[in-house]
């Protein structure tokens, strides 16, 4: 640790400090160590840190500075729906009847609980079109493998064991690939034509009886609305595969389009995203999983049913993928999304897709002029602009972000995706204000400018930041995983 | 309808749809081909102003028996613990919650250094040289854990014991599906492996052993004997799941050469919240470093020489690897990992152990005292903070008798063996007292009468 590195909790640490209050021992002391014999009591201590209470509280507010979050400032992370977590949202999820619960008491003792996630199940099938809606996966990506594994039971079933791929789009998220080999398919890519979206002529060339499923996200991740849904649909279908709606764009279209009524059969939604489940630096997420009737079957154990006027779980479910994660879900971030649905009602969350999609197209416009703009349409809720123009001069799209976090914003998603040269993917949402957006636009422009004016200003941001740009290659190649004392 | 999320103002949307080129926003939506556009309104509840929806949701939590308004002795995989009141307080920093991964180090440091620190702990307790920045839970970490092994030993057979919780075995059987591998379940003999079992089963083709350590039923298991009989192996690996709490007093699962070691840190500052969000741990050798699920920081320096943390290894996952990826985790539970780091260190060393230790005690006494009231204790034997008690009644029959009493009772074996018919799991924990031990005790005993 040199001077001007920010501590370690564990270098703050001093020997017998404590920061805990535990009870008293209260009951008669027995020899533990008898009991447990020698070979199993720890020898070696593990080294936690030994800190007072306000030296924690003073540690990790200082390192709370140190993070940008959506409450700090703009953060137009594309494919992510960086919104605005109400906190409304974070005290309902803190009440003792909702985060002290436990998963294993009788469900006559949890009806409050039951109630709401039954709710939640019954809103997000209305929201998505589709039959039934499980709460269980605990994320995105587990949703989608969730999904997968269906649609391999439900093929299994019929006794086609021949579908062995998944298709997805070159623009697709890595998630989609990723499940699609850890379900035991084979991921297999359709190409995208000039207009941003699904050439049909290339789906139509890999579509064959092996498919067993098309992932694809509508609006895909180029932030457009795949148009040629329904042929789409039809070529799948026809072949004898499934299609599967992977809901990280659902933000674009609420109120508007279902993927039940595009033809989806398999559905997943990012709670986190759309329904303002906070992002918590990288989870917990919620990834329930919506399908059509013909899919209920094979559900993920248990189903949350009603049986005169109680709500129980239904185990005996003999097609069912079986469970997929212990107990229910993520109740505590399903609690979160709950209070958001009813927070805006049918109206509300119209509105929500709404102002994301005008919000969008209008940054769009103010940008396409120092931008290139690959795909000159109205967007949905998001956009791509390239900096080619800018690479031209020297300025890579990784230096305008960087140059952005002088500013206070946390930067698009960047080289994503992957069919578009030095992409940037800007999704502002509903919740940021026209002032806000304005002032990003204002200084992405005034960034372009310097790329032509004075590129190194550019090149070498940040400049503003507590640390500059970190050597990534070192921590690769060397890696320090942990801290380990100095002797 | 107001609502307090939504910014635009009639003169901001005419200013922008005209920026824009377009009259209506729903133009902006006419590319939704008619065919699918949906015409109606979303069969949802009609929205609700902030106080009358508190209120409902409130009354609604207040239907919930809950785990303060009852004295429970239900574990079996999530427990009540002592949560320090500071641990809600840093979770609540927004520039934490409202954060997500953090791409971008250079504002992300506070985010990258907690996950540093979380690391280093995990490794600390469960003697492992890596840990990752956590997983979604338990059981999902530990089915990771189990593919990781088919794919690095090149085999595609894995003995798990049934005295692992019997909810992580199904995520198993489910995960395992995927890459083929099959699953062969090996007994317990009072309340652990059954050590003659896996000897037996174990073979060439075998990628790994899975055991809990302590085990479903609270039992310590033979890791030293079942490491020697995975040896006799050369490829396959020793896996187990273990609640960090446990290893404040208990030896790591890393001093008996585990070679993958998760679990999940709800123990630590996270309230059982109806089973999740909790916050799973992943930790191995830095032989399989390459290999793990899910994001990893490292410590590095900027361009100035000043020490920073980066997510690395990025090659392993899903945004770079896309279908060769490790895993497809990407979402993982960071501001769980954030409270558990935060409860660990207000623990700190001796916290830790002295917590540990008194779950063992208070355990040990209700165990005494059960035995001292005519129940029979099952699988007798070293155990941590769970016991077995053997019942006349139905389990349910007499949880239901102790709710009214005030008390939430144990799990019911019987669901999941039926052998363990009539046996109950208990679980006792530092927060419990004595008084409420013994008040408990009484009740089971005139129950039983």
């Amino acid at each position: 640790m040199s001077n001007q590195d920010f501590p370690l909790i564990f270098e703050e640490s001093q020997e017998s400090r404590t920061g805990f209050s535990l009870p008293e021992l209260d009951v008669p002391e027995t020899d533990v160590d008898e009991m447990i014999g020698g070979t199993y009591v720890r020898r070696n201590e593990p080294d936690l840190p030994e800190v007072s209470e306000l030296q924690i509280m003073r540690h990790y507010t200082a390192l709370s500075k140190r993070n940008h979050g959506v409450d700090s400032g703009f953060y137009p992370l594309g494919s992510c729906t960086m919104k605005y977590n109400p906190k409304m949202n974070e005290d309902v999820a803190r009440l003792t009847g909702f985060s002290h619960i436990h998963p294993y008491q009788p469900v006559e003792t949890v009806q409050g609980a039951l109630h709401l996630m039954y709710d939640l199940q019954e809103s997000l099938a209305a929201i998505t079109g589709m039959d039934t809606v499980t709460l269980q996966p605990a994320a995105g990506a587990h949703g989608e493998w969730t999904g997968l594994m269906m649609i391999r039971a439900y093929h299994e079933s019929n006794g086609d064991f021949n579908r062995t791929k998944v298709i997805v789009p070159d623009s697709a998220h890595g998630t989609n690939p990723a499940s699609a080999t850890v379900a035991g398919f084979e991921a297999v890519t359709v190409k995208s034509d000039e207009r941003g979206l699904v050439d049909l002529e290339d789906l139509k060339r890999v579509v064959d009886e092996h498919t067993a499923a098309l992932m694809l996200t509508n609006p895909n991740t180029l932030g457009l609305f795949e148009e040629d849904i329904e042929e789409m649909a039809n070529i799948v279908h026809e072949a004898g595969g499934k299609l599967y709606y992977d809901g990280a764009n659902l933000n674009a279209i609420l109120g508007y389009a279902r993927p039940g009524d595009m033809g989806f059969d398999v559905v997943h939604l990012n709670l986190h995203k759309t329904f303002t489940g906070p992002h918590g630096g990288g989870g917990p997420g919620s990834g329930p999983v919506g399908v059509t009737a013909e899919f209920a079957e094979y559900l993920p154990k248990p189903i949350l049913t009603k049986e005169n006027g109680l709500y129980v779980f239904d185990n005996n479910r003999p097609n069912s993928i079986g469970r997929v994660k212990p107990y229910y879900g993520n109740f505590g971030i399903n609690v979160r999304a709950y209070t958001y649905i009813r927070t805006m009602g049918p109206e509300g969350l119209k509105k929500v897709s709404e102002y994301a999609v005008i919000n969008a197209n209008y940054m769009m416009r103010r940008l396409q002029e120092e931008f290139d703009l690959p795909f000159d349409r109205h967007c949905k809720h998001e956009f791509i602009l390239s900096g080619k123009r800018q690479k031209k001069l020297g300025v890579r799209t990784l230096d305008m972000a960087k140059r952005l976090l002088d500013f206070g914003y946390h930067p698009p998603t960047i080289y994503f995706p992957i069919n578009v040269e030095e992409a940037l993917m800007v999704e502002p949402t509903e919740t940021e204000s026209k002032e806000t957006l304005d002032g990003f636009i204002d200084r992405l422009i005034q960034i372009a400018n310097e790329a032509k004016e004075n590129p190194e200003l550019v090149q070498e941001a940040p400049h503003t930041t507590i640390v500059s740009r970190m050597d990534e290659t070192q921590a690769a190649r060397k890696p320090v995983l942990r801290y380990t004392k100095s002797e | 309808m107001e609502f307090r999320y939504l910014p635009m103002t009639e003169t901001d949307k005419k200013e922008m749809l005209q920026r824009v080129g377009v009259e209506h926003s729903d133009e902006l939506f006419s590319d939704i081909p008619e065919g699918v556009r949906f015409k109606g309104e979303l069969d949802i509840k009609a929205p609700k102003n902030e106080y009358q929806l508190m209120k409902e949701l409130t009354d609604l939590a207040g239907k919930n028996v809950n785990l303060k308004s009852h004295t429970s002795f239900l574990g079996a995989g999530v427990y009540d613990h002592y949560i320090p009141s500071i641990v809600d307080h840093v979770i609540s920093r927004s520039e934490f919650y409202t954060a997500y991964t953090p791409y971008q180090p250079e504002i992300s440091q506070g985010e990258l250094q907690a996950i540093f620190e979380f690391q280093t702990m995990i490794c600390e307790l469960t003697g492992m040289d890596v840990a990752n920045s956590s997983m979604y839970d338990g059981g999902t970490a530990l089915a990771e854990a189990v593919n990781l092994s088919a794919g690095q030993t090149k085999k595609k057979k894995v003995l798990v014991s049934k005295s692992i919780h019997p909810e992580s075995l199904d995520v198993i059987r489910s995960y395992v599906k995927g890459p083929g591998v099959e699953v062969v379940e090996i007994d317990h003999k009072h309340g652990v492996t059954d050590l003659d079992h896996l000897a037996e089963e174990l073979d060439e083709d075998t990628a790994s052993v899975v055991v809990q350590y302590p085990n479903f039923f609270g039992r310590i298991e033979p890791l030293d004997q079942i490491r020697s009989i995975v040896d006799t192996e050369k490829k396959a690996m020793m896996i187990t799941s273990s609640n960090p709490l446990s290893l404040g007093y208990l030896t790591p699962p890393g001093e008996f050469g585990a070679d993958i070691v998760v679990g999940d840190a709800q123990v630590f500052g996270i309230p059982a919240q109806y089973g999740g969000p909790h916050c799973g741990y992943f930790a191995t050798t830095k032989k399989l470093m390459r290999k793990v699920p899910g994001r990893l920081v490292g410590q590095t320096v900027d361009e100035e020489g000043r020490r920073g943390f980066v997510l690395t290894l990025q090659a392993r996952e899903q945004h770079i690897r896309r279908d060769k990826a490790t895993s497809n985790i990407c979402s993982n539970q960071a501001l769980n990992a954030l409270a558990a780091s935060v409860a660990m260190t207000s623990l700190g060393k001796q916290g830790l152990k002295k917590m540990a230790k008194m779950n063992i005690q208070k355990t040990a006494y209700m165990k005494k005292q059960l035995k001292a009231a005519g129940f029979e204790i099952d699988f007798e034997g070293p155990f941590f903070n769970e016991i077995v008690v053997k019942l006349e009644r139905n389990v349910s029959e007499v949880n239901q008798k102790l709710l009214d009493k005030g008390f939430i009772g144990g799990y019911d074996l019987g669901q999941v063996d039926e052998n363990l018919k009539k046996s109950m799991l208990l679980a006792v924990t530092e927060i419990r007292t004595k008084d409420e031990i013994d008040a408990f005790v009484k009740e089971m005993g005139d129950i039983h009468v």
